[in-house]
């Protein structure tokens, strides 16, 4: 089950567009991570980053929050929207392109 | 850390009977792998709950024992 997290809350509402990640956009320390920041790189949108790797009050409570195992993790407008393979599938189908349209995400 | 892919596949199939799942090796390594998992059970579920159910299947070892599975999920044509 998700759980309440108010420093998680407090980031994903604060931000459009929040990618949990391990590094950063300019060193991702994974390659799931690294393939979501190229993703968002593509989709040519502002976007935050929250290093886990730096964090572990994080990097445990992003997972029981959103109840997903994994980082990297997505969140649009305080909207849980996955993890990179998500992303992934996402991009190819056009989907997150109008997600970010819908949401009125502003380009970078 | 590492799991067969006979073990990954044999957990998905018990937690989602009718699932059609193809498991690939992906670095031959036994750590990376990338899963395809069609359930008619999906049908209608948002990506993330249809993700959800095969984590759930591999109760607690995604991410930990088992650090990459790549997934894709998606209902029957």
């Amino acid at each position: 089950m998700p759980q309440a997290n108010p420093r998680i809350d407090a980031l994903v509402t604060s931000n459009d567009v929040v990618l949990f990640m391990k590094g950063t956009a300019l060193f991702p320390q994974c390659g799931f991570s690294s393939r979501a920041i190229s993703i968002l790189d593509h989709l040519g949108v502002g976007y935050e980053t929250v290093d886990v790797l730096q964090d572990a009050e994080i990097r445990q409570g992003i997972k029981d929050y959103s109840d997903w195992p994994t980082v990297p993790q997505l969140y649009v407008k305080g909207e849980f929207v996955g993890g990179s393979d998500i992303m992934m599938e996402m991009y190819e189908a056009g989907e997150l392109q109008t997600l970010l349209t819908e949401k009125q995400v502003a380009k970078a | 850390m590492a799991m067969a892919a006979a073990d990954i596949e044999a957990l998905i199939q018990a937690g989602i009977p009718d699932a059609r799942i193809e498991i690939t090796d992906l670095a031959g390594d036994g750590n990376h792998y990338a899963a395809r998992v069609v359930s008619e059970t999906f049908r209608g579920l948002p990506r993330v709950r249809q993700h959800q159910r095969v984590y759930e299947s591999l109760g607690g070892r995604m991410g930990g024992e088992l650090h990459a599975l790549q997934l894709t999920t998606a209902s029957p044509d």
